[in-house]
């Protein structure tokens, strides 16, 4: 298996950009830095999907709109279904000679609210029917666009303001976060990959050999949100390069069923250190702290992450 | 773009924004509390600022280096964070 | 002599998608709608029609992949019923706002609880303000006829609107009926092989669809809308017209049956007209002066032609296969009541509320209703809605 490097570096980054400026994105967005390179790997031929959320909302205030390429928004859990229309609409109307053979890649985008949980079935759905389509992820880890509420991509012990912290339930989030691109992978896609803003390189090449497959591809691109995690907006590419270094944010590739790590920190920080820089966190105890770094131990175990 | 508000009769069709990247006539830069500035003697080029700015406001100068569009910089510090060689500071927006 | 096919109603509609050479097909199955699209999936294995159908996992799912596909130029076409019709609910709205092109043919069916997968109108007439254009069938050669049509409605450019096509669940889906058909030929001189798109969602010339609309703009979007669903009636009587000039089978918004002399009237909508006017001609025997007013075209409302059909009667029953919860009787009956309420001189307007969960609706039952005009008539009073056949 073979992370195709289509970008050696930065330098290597396509100058245009398809994510213009004057998007309404909060200071120190991260899922906007993950949106700006997917779209340089795509190009202009390329049909992007949003569902309700984030990047939809603050990038299409009419009659301004960020997209500088063909972009449709529909509802909010059916990125993964429309996106399936859009494909076979595509190779139907090619097919009968209505639209040239130029290739035009579709995404579907969402955050995590799109995917883990109203946008489940419609994911799971098109992916089970092996449409040729990247779906992408940007995991800001809650409802962010609504005001900070909890999603299935919560982690363990997160204020949100479904989840908050109380006098009776002081833990906050009590779950933990559900695990989509194992769930992606279950489908026995061609292609699932996690990456994070931190790591531009590895981001830009996983979305370029997405979109080269053939079939469906998963990417699920974790994303700090400076409102949504209580840090201030300078901090958003640390939080995401200490999310790696703790494990807590494993960088893998899995291709045809064999996992690979692609971001591997050569020792792994306490999660207390992710933990303490965030607003969203400061109500645990040490123990809650404890709990969570057995569990992230137990995770990295599995993706051959190196002990602390 | 006129500054006009659409009647229904000269709305285009189904809400739909017919021309790509109209947002660019949108001045994020209004937003700003403080300001990035890039002291260009100690800018090594890293390209750090372009590739993390979330509103894509770092550009590249004919020079080769790096400026930063004030239209749409909405401060949020993160190319000062993660300028390689500490070439950008912060520094408050005036009134 | 035009050669008949003895053909059920649901595939009809088959062979008219089919014909219609659609190029996405996306639905999910649910009695009692299953036969329309299982035929459609055997032509497209046999090859007989070249599409791409898509397998989705939901109705609402079904919808979003028509939207999709639709908005890229794709010909388009969905089917459902029922509790599937009220699981796309949200998106049939966002269909008809995009001014998509698409056709949908509605196998009516009563919304649960209990669950009960026979026939009544209930599921189109909770979605009825969606913005698409809703056509009813009384039987399987409306259903081909108004499918076919609706292609063809629904792409032109003064319309851009979705077309449901409906039928009634059971009654007419399942009922085998002669059909006088068309072949491939005959079609293409009424439908382009091809939908040509007014615009479209493409690299070429880039767009953005389905943005953040404030206060400021949505009125505007909603009333352009409107009255592109109110137009839409000139050009579904320009096709119509069309299609009868060149298959000789002519289609009006409201269809009278001895109304010529009539002083009573009884409306109707689908499968059950055939039963109505055997009831008609029953009391005319009785010396009766009524007849049957079928209605076809629900949305947009044809108010003028309603006017028209009712005004110098003495009363009329609008029978409902469905109830306006919490309104004044049926849905149908309503909007006619409100259509009639600035005329100087008024029929008296009763509702009636029959056909619900695939109860049968009998021609001594039609007779009855006729009854129940005459006798409401001359009380001078409008009663509230008669539920025939419930047990009390």
């Amino acid at each position: 298996m073979t992370q195709t490097n289509f970008y050696r570096s930065i330098k290597d980054f396509p100058e245009e950009e398809f994510f213009a400026p004057g998007h309404r994105a909060c200071q120190g967005c991260g899922e906007t830095v993950a949106v700006r390179h997917i779209l340089k790997a795509a190009g202009p031929d390329v049909i992007v999907i949003s569902a309700t959320g984030c990047m939809e909302v603050v990038s299409s205030p009419y009659p301004f709109t960020s997209w500088a390429i063909p972009w449709l928004h529909v509802a909010f859990e059916n990125a993964g279904a429309v996106a399936s229309g859009v494909e076979r609409g595509l190779l139907a109307l090619k097919r009968k000679g209505i639209l040239s053979q130029k290739t035009i890649k579709v995404i579907a985008l969402a955050g995590d609210g799109g995917t883990a949980d109203i946008g489940l079935q419609a994911l799971s759905g098109a992916l089970e029917r092996g449409h040729d389509f990247v779906y992408v992820c940007t995991d800001n880890e809650a409802y962010m666009n609504t005001g900070i509420q909890r999603s299935g991509s919560t982690p363990f012990g997160a204020w949100t303001t479904t989840s908050p912290p109380g006098e009776v339930k002081p833990a906050g989030q009590m779950t933990w976060k559900k695990n989509m691109p194992e769930i992606a992978a279950a489908h026995e896609i061609p292609y699932v990959a996690t990456a994070t803003v931190a790591y531009p390189v590895d981001l830009i090449n996983k979305a370029k050999k997405a979109l080269e497959i053939k079939g469906p591809a998963y990417l699920h691109v974790y994303s700090p949100c400076p409102p949504g995690w209580r840090i201030s907006s300078e901090k958003t590419i640390q939080m995401s390069r200490l999310g790696v270094q703790t494990g807590i944010f494993p960088i893998f590739e899995i291709e045809n069923g064999k996992r690979l790590l692609t971001v591997k920190p050569s020792r792994r920080k306490p999660v207390r250190e992710y933990l303490k820089l965030q607003g969203r966190f400061k109500h645990l105890s040490d123990s809650d702290v404890e709990i969570i770094q057995k569990r992230i131990d137990e995770q990295c175990n599995q993706y051959g992450l190196p002990s602390l | 773009m006129s500054n006009e508000k659409p009647t229904w009769k000269n709305m285009p069709l189904a809400g739909i924004i017919f021309e790509p990247a109209t947002s660019k006539k949108y001045r994020t830069g209004d937003f700003r509390s403080s300001k990035p500035i890039i002291d260009v003697k100690l800018c090594t080029k890293c390209r750090m600022c372009w590739v993390f700015c979330p509103d894509s406001a770092v550009s590249k100068t004919p020079e080769g280096l790096y400026e930063i569009d004030m239209e749409y910089c909405k401060g949020c510090g993160i190319c000062a964070v993660e300028c390689a060689p500490k070439a950008i500071k912060m520094e408050d927006e005036e009134e | 002599m035009p050669k008949h096919i003895a053909i059920e109603g649901s595939h009809a509609a088959s062979l008219a998608v089919k014909l219609a050479n659609v190029d996405v097909v996306a639905a999910y199955p649910i009695t009692p709608q299953t036969h329309i699209i299982e035929k459609i999936a055997e032509y497209i294995a046999n090859g007989e029609l070249d599409a791409e159908y898509i397998n989705v996992e939901s109705e609402h799912s079904a919808m979003s992949a028509c939207i999709g596909a639709s908005s890229i130029g794709s010909r388009v076409y969905t089917s459902t019923a029922g509790q599937g019709l009220a699981l796309m609910h949200e998106l049939i709205f966002i269909a008809a706002g995009y001014r998509l092109p698409i056709v949908m043919n509605v196998a009516n069916r009563s919304l649960s609880p209990n669950l009960n997968i026979w026939g009544d109108h209930s599921d189109m007439m909770a979605s009825r303000d969606c913005g698409w254009i809703q056509i009813y069938c009384e039987n399987a050669q409306e259903v081909f006829d108004h499918t076919l049509q609706a292609f063809k409605i629904s792409e032109d450019e003064r319309v851009l609107l979705p077309v449901a096509v409906c039928l009634d669940g059971f009654n007419v889906t399942h009922v085998i009926e002669p059909l006088i058909p068309l072949n491939q030929n005959e079609v293409n001189k009424f439908l382009p092989a091809h939908r040509k798109a007014a615009y479209t969602l493409h690299p070429d010339h880039p767009s953005s669809w389905g943005n953040v609309g404030t206060p400021d703009v949505q009125t505007e979007l909603k009333v352009q809308n409107e009255e592109s669903l109110k137009d839409s009636k000139n050009v579904i009587a320009e096709v119509w017209q069309q299609f009868e000039k060149l298959y000789g089978r002519g289609y009006d918004f409201v269809e009278p049956y001895r109304m010529e002399d009539a002083d009573f009237a009884i409306m109707m909508m689908g499968g059950f007209c055939g039963t109505a006017r055997a009831a008609v001609d029953n009391l005319r025997k009785q010396g009766v002066k009524i007849g049957l007013i079928k209605l076809k075209l629900f949305r947009p409302f044809p108010i003028q032609e309603i006017i028209q059909s009712m005004q110098s009667l003495d009363a009329v029953a609008v029978v409902d296969r469905a109830i306006s919860s919490g309104g004044l009787g049926g849905p149908v009956y309503e909007d006619v009541r409100s259509t009639l309420y600035d005329l100087k001189r008024r029929p008296i307007i009763m509702s009636v509320i029959a056909g619900i969960g695939g109860r049968d609706i009998t021609v001594s039952d039609f007779e009855s209703i006729g009854k129940h005009v005459i006798d409401t008539a001359s009380k001078g009073v409008s009663s509230k809605p008669l539920f025939i056949q419930v047990r009390s």
